[in-house]
């Protein structure tokens, strides 16, 4: 099965608000592309439609929030996490618990280009005090990302997808926050890896196992708080470490591991993603490819990092 | 210099609930005064812009604002949200002459380790209901609280103060389109238009009027007062409980450092504590105001 992530998210808080009636979501004009049109459908009372006023649903949710409200907030990632000021001031630093739902992150957005994608928000996000930032992986996935920040309420950041993204779990999963979710075994190598390319990890483990390469895939939904004994464990155990995400190397999943394991046990690292340049339009398949963020652009530079050859230097030297 | 005998004493004084409109006055002198020494004391903050709403802010939470009280607080409390951050020495003097906290507290303002930092954080003292300081957000906060109010089918009604070069933020607008799409009559703004902002007179920097007029076009309810006017603070704060389906906007024309001659209609003094000197000149100034009432008292 492939789906939107956005999709599960809007099915889900439409299913909770009958079972918490302190679930209030607001949206910014884009209800029914960030699916929070099916909550607003269901509970017309506690929904706020904002129109084309990010900020403002910002500080309404967190005067909300701060009420004993459940608000999720929801838009495009990129112009939902671009009014960082007033997320710094009005959610984190006033502690409010205000879910921010920020839907079409990366290159997958593809055809209407950079400005609707978001490649720079987990960055954002990532460095306010307290704020958890949780990026997940597939449909199952969501769901109970979705469930678990209504019974928790916390500031947080929710990341989801436009584009469908494959089933990488089972309906058994059990999503557990701020734990790291180990996917395939390796010893090799320890590719840590969120939301929709997670899959394309999968794949790529799988082609380079043909290979000879025994490469451990690890889900980082949650980027922060991030599971600092398993990246540290996977690290001592494998020797080499690749990071894969659709955002910015800069300030993303990349960074946070790069930190992480640079305090504590470096570790050699090759870091997959958007390589300080802006996005275009395209499809998000042909997208993938350009920036080697596919199954096969993934496997490519994973081997180049495992083999020591310069084609990984090259492809490393122009940026972060 | 760091003492407080003439200011606000909560625990020799009666409640300010108890007090009539004059008496109210002189109350708020007191509170001038303490605002000059916790300023004086921490050696740096804001004091054109707090004395500019401490006459409001007194009668606000004298007479209007319900159950904020010393101890643990009421979720059926009103809420009060300082959007104009830097007045917040003003509120905390209201605050210990409420008895909320300690008077010698005052002159922690802005060290290290105080509940009283330089512009409100909610975490760190309660009854500062959201963080602000950051301009152009507490209008969106009281809003989604007036909401909340509204979903919980409670009395509770939302004030808040905003600066007049605070309404140049874009943000702002944005909130004053939706509460009038909300409807939210038990939300009060009160526009502190003391004329001045950090770089000049307002109408200089980024000219906001006909003020009035656009909240009017708003959709709002608006009043337009003397904010040094005790009895016309009291009576808009009465009439904006009154009215319903609109969110209630008073414009307070107010005078940026009311109270102390040399502060006053001076942009200089928007940012800067007053030195030890200019702290006995202002304190002098308003005891003077104190004299009769002392001798009334007697």
């Amino acid at each position: 099965m492939k789906t939107p992530t956005r999709i599960s998210f809007g099915e889900t808080i439409s299913e909770l608000g009958g079972e918490d009636s302190a679930i209030v979501v607001f949206d910014a004009d884009l209800a029914k592309s960030t699916q929070s049109i099916r909550f607003g459908k269901r509970f017309p009372d506690r929904f706020f439609e904002m129109g084309i006023q990010e900020q403002n649903m910002i500080g309404t949710a967190a005067g909300m929030a701060l009420s004993g409200k459940k608000p999720f907030i929801c838009s495009f990632a990129t112009f939902v996490v671009g009014r960082f000021e007033t997320i710094r001031m009005s959610i984190a630093y006033s502690n409010a618990p205000v879910v921010i739902v920020g839907t079409h992150c990366g290159i997958g957005v593809g055809e209407d280009g950079y400005s609707q994608m978001a490649l720079e928000d987990i960055a954002l996000m990532r460095s306010l005090p307290g704020m958890h930032v949780i990026h997940p992986a597939d449909d199952v996935e969501t769901r109970q990302v979705v469930r678990y920040l209504v019974e928790h309420p916390h500031p947080a950041y929710l990341r989801l997808t436009r584009q469908a993204v494959p089933d990488v779990h089972g309906e058994d999963y059990v999503f557990r926050f701020g734990k790291a979710d180990p996917l395939r075994p390796g010893r090799d190598a320890v590719v840590f890896c969120c939301g929709p390319v997670v899959s394309h990890a999968l794949d790529s483990a799988e082609t380079l196992a043909l290979e000879g390469y025994d490469v451990r895939v690890v889900n980082i939904h949650t980027i922060k708080p991030l599971d600092i004994d398993t990246v540290v464990a996977a690290a001592r155990e494998t020797g080499r470490v690749v990071t894969v995400e659709d955002h910015s190397i800069i300030g993303g999943l990349g960074s946070a591991i790069a930190e992480t394991l640079g305090e504590i046990l470096p570790t050699p690292i090759l870091r997959i993603g958007i390589r300080d340049v802006f996005g275009e339009s395209g499809s998000s398949e042909a997208l993938y490819e350009k920036h080697g963020l596919d199954a096969k652009g993934i496997t490519l530079q994973i081997r180049a990092f495992l083999e020591g050859t310069p084609a990984f230097h090259r492809a490393n030297s122009s940026a972060g | 210099m760091n003492r407080l005998d003439t200011g606000g004493d909560s625990l020799n004084s009666p409640p300010l609930s108890s007090l009539s409109l004059e008496a109210l006055k002189i109350e708020a002198v007191k509170l001038r005064i303490d605002i000059l020494r916790m300023l004086n004391a921490a050696g740096s903050g804001h004091p054109g812009g707090s004395l500019s709403i401490v006459d409001i802010l007194t009668v606000l939470f004298a007479r209007h604002i319900r159950r904020v009280r010393p101890g643990i607080p009421d979720p059926e409390r009103d809420r009060f949200v300082l959007s104009k951050g830097h007045g917040v020495p003003a509120l905390y003097a209201v605050f210990a002459r409420l008895g909320i906290i300690p008077r010698e507290e005052l002159l922690t303002l802005r060290k290290l380790g105080t509940r009283l930092q330089g512009h409100p954080h909610n975490g760190s003292l309660p009854y500062v209901e959201a963080s602000t300081g950051s301009l152009g957000q507490g209008v969106s906060i009281a809003q989604g609280m007036a909401l909340a109010a509204r979903l919980d089918k409670s009395e509770r009604r939302v004030y808040t103060i905003l600066g007049d070069g605070e309404i140049q933020e874009g943000q702002m607008w944005e909130a004053f389109l939706s509460a009038a799409k909300y409807r939210l009559d038990n939300l009060i703004a009160i526009l502190d238009y003391n004329k001045g902002q950090i770089d000049g007179f307002t109408s200089d920097v980024m000219n906001i009027d006909p003020v009035t007029d656009k909240l009017v076009s708003f959709g709002w309810e608006v009043q337009r007062i003397d904010g040094h006017d005790f009895p016309a603070i009291d009576a808009a704060l009465e009439a904006a409980k009154t009215r319903e389906g609109r969110p209630h906007f008073i414009v307070a024309d107010t005078v940026k450092g009311k109270g102390v001659s040399f502060m006053e209609h001076n942009a200089e003094w928007h940012g800067k504590a007053p030195n030890d000197q200019e702290t006995a000149a202002a304190v002098e100034e308003l005891e003077q105001l104190l004299i009769p009432a002392m001798a009334s008292q007697s």
